[in-house]
């Protein structure tokens, strides 16, 4: 996997910690409007590195949450390879 | 339902054979406290819970637990890449050689192949959140 690629693999990966924890706070916590703000934030940010990283290298995800016209689920490395 | 993401949740990188930790690793991927049993403890235990937010977290944290098992059985795949016959027996890895070669098959360091009789489903809520936090408390 290229330089650029990996990079932006890795800042995906960067904000998906933070709305894992984000989320799992929330479950407990659901009206905390500050974790909730924090919340809406990331997972924006998220989605928009998503579609960027999809329309430059193909789909990350199966089922028909990857709607790009770039590469194909089956075509790219599996993640232990 | 789920849907799968063709990423780690942390990328894993080991370009040297080392099935000494490959072995060690093999409690986190098939042992009683392993990721496998973490994610099948939250994701059976949550249909009994009687509360939203547990319910949401016993639902989150199983998810959770099968992206963390994911990663050790890359682990584990690229620690037995390119080991020689010799290292494998050296690792006291021959009997699981023999049965499953390269596979990443869910048993523990000794072989012992993973069961449903690792985990509790009580239906009781405190019963089941206090074997949760066993089972994560033996994570050290």
């Amino acid at each position: 996997m290229e330089t650029t690629q990996c990079a932006l693999l890795n800042q995906i990966s960067e904000y998906q910690f933070v709305c894992v924890e984000l989320n799992l706070y929330l479950d407990t916590h659901p009206k905390d409007e500050a974790a909730r703000a924090d919340y809406l934030c990331y997972s924006k940010m998220l989605q928009q590195l998503i579609t960027q990283y999809e329309e430059q290298y193909g789909p990350l995800q199966n089922f028909g949450h990857s709607p790009t016209e770039t590469g194909c689920y089956v075509c790219s490395k599996w993640p232990w390879e | 339902m789920w849907i799968y993401q063709k990423k780690l949740e942390y990328p894993v990188n080991i370009t040297a054979p080392d099935p000494r930790m490959a072995k060690a690793l093999m409690a986190q991927y098939g042992g009683p406290d392993s990721e496998l049993a973490a994610s099948m403890r939250y994701l059976t235990q949550r249909f009994s819970m009687p509360d939203n937010r547990v319910r949401a977290t016993c639902n989150d944290i199983g998810t959770e637990e099968l992206a963390h098992w994911e990663m050790i059985g890359t682990m584990i795949y690229q620690c037995m890449r390119g080991a020689s016959l010799e290292e494998i027996e050296a690792a006291g890895l021959l009997g699981y050689y023999t049965m499953h070669n390269h596979g990443v098959y869910p048993a523990d360091p000794n072989g012992v192949p993973f069961t449903a009789s690792y985990i509790q489903c009580t239906g009781d809520p405190i019963a089941d959140l206090v074997e949760d936090l066993a089972a994560d408390a033996a994570i050290t």
